[in-house]
């Protein structure tokens, strides 16, 4: 049992390695995260529609495309000199390669969502401080779904041409569920609501990352070995 | 320990294997001769487990876990260091710690890596990278090794270490097969021949004390014959 998670790991430290030698996807992220909330800040005007209803959309918006820059990578690093080949014809469990990936991809997003979200308050005036528990609880319940089902798509499209931008479209229809729950959430978080009224949304969030996470651990093997 | 029955695979209306079957036995040592084209490269892809033949099945006694493979691409990553990718590649053949220190150490000493091992593998040339690759592919101590032109790239003080290493292999028991164009590598390891022309096995025999030369003359009349 503990055997695959042990290499799920190797596979993980080692992306993160590399990720951490080249910093190329995750300065882009953060870099992406901080333009993408400048411009919203810019783009609207505070007097038409009120920030606080604007915001939890905004948020959102923004960690789902810098996920997207991660997702995008995790495979993007095994075409180099084939060593996706490699792991495939290995005794690696395809298992332990999806799990080593999506621990990996979680920890990039997490990364980008923790620079994120001090920007966002910063460039919004967001007071979170009073629910910063429970929005960072939301927020790892929304990246988990939508990680999962990413780095199955990311295993999927990484032969094909277009890679970056096949991606987007399969995984975006996706991720409208998660995305929903945590823009629902986010508001009611922010607008003072009591965590009891959005239950059935977290609910839905975890009923979608027990289910995504299974179901792209299943159809991981298919999908590489074709 | 390695054997192959009917192997067949075509790429459109080309045949790069037509119904090649052998069989291989501990310290045994198979040269496989053939112009560019041949489907060398495919049979042992497919000896490997990297490809699924369309007809006939390939089996090695004891699975991925003791296959070797040296290829044309190298599975190594750029941004870690020779050492790193060692060690990766190691875990991943569930070598454990010590032994992987120690066996790393081992080969960078004989392949003359020492001065490379703490850097990128990106920043190594040709040949050196080739030496790196077959460190990656012995990290593990595989019971059978597949090599496909493995003298490529290499120096005359490398590729005499390389046989000297998988002489040593042979000696232990571990099956080897060679695949190349270049008739003089390789004729010294071998205990068994086969000459590989448009997907089939022109002549396949054991080597039976025959000289570079003689081989090298077998070679171009059993494949101006075919």
């Amino acid at each position: 049992m503990l055997e695959p998670l042990k290499l799920a790991w190797v596979v993980a430290r080692k992306d993160l390695l590399l990720e951490f030698r080249t910093r190329t996807a995750i300065l882009s992220a953060v870099v992406f995260t901080a333009l993408v909330l400048t411009v919203f800040n810019f783009g609207r005007d505070p007097t038409a529609v009120p920030t606080i209803e604007l915001a939890p959309s905004i948020l959102w918006v923004t960690f789902t495309f810098a996920a997207m820059l991660a997702l995008n990578r995790a495979f993007a690093l095994e075409l180099e000199n084939q060593a996706l080949e490699g792991l495939l014809v290995s005794p690696l469990s395809r298992t332990s390669l999806y799990w080593g990936k999506l621990i990996a991809n979680l920890v990039f997003v997490a990364v980008v969502e923790a620079v994120g979200l001090p920007l966002f308050v910063l460039f919004f005036d967001v007071p979170v401080w009073h629910v910063l528990l429970p929005l960072v609880g939301v927020i790892a319940l929304a990246t988990i779904g939508f990680v999962a089902v990413g780095t199955l798509f990311s295993a999927m499209v990484i032969r094909t041409r277009f890679a970056e931008l096949m991606l987007p479209v399969l995984l975006l229809p996706f991720l409208i569920p998660p995305l929903m729950g945590a823009v629902q959430v986010t508001a009611r978080l922010l607008g003072g609501r009591p965590v009891a009224e959005v239950l059935g949304w977290l609910r839905l969030l975890a009923a979608y990352d027990i289910v995504f996470v299974t179901l792209s651990t299943l159809l991981f093997p298919p999908t590489v070995d074709e | 320990m390695l054997s192959a029955e009917g192997l067949s695979h075509a790429f459109g209306s080309v045949r790069a294997l037509d119904g090649i079957s052998f069989q291989l036995e501990a310290g045994h040592t198979l040269a496989v001769f053939g112009p560019n084209g041949a489907g060398k490269t495919t049979l042992l892809k497919v000896l490997a487990g990297l490809l699924r033949p369309q007809q006939g099945r390939a089996a090695v006694r004891g699975g991925p876990r003791a296959i070797g493979w040296i290829g044309h691409q190298s599975f190594l990553y750029g941004h870690l260091t020779v050492s790193e990718n060692l060690r990766f590649w190691a875990s991943i053949y569930r070598v454990d710690a010590a032994t992987q220190q120690r066996r790393a150490a081992d080969l960078i000493a004989r392949l003359g890596l020492g001065e490379w091992a703490q850097r990128p593998v990106a920043a190594l040339s040709r040949g050196l990278m080739q030496r790196a690759t077959i460190a990656r592919a012995l990290m593990h101590e595989p019971t059978v090794l597949l090599l496909d032109e493995p003298f490529t790239g290499l120096d005359l003080a490398a590729a005499a270490e390389l046989r000297r290493l998988l002489g040593e292999l042979v000696g232990k028991g571990r099956v080897v097969v060679i695949a190349t164009h270049n008739v003089d590598e390789g004729v010294e390891l071998a205990t068994e021949i086969a000459f590989q022309h448009r997907g089939r096995f022109v002549q396949f025999s054991p080597r039976a004390g025959r000289s570079g030369p003689q081989v090298a003359d077998a070679y171009r009349k059993a494949v101006a014959g075919a």
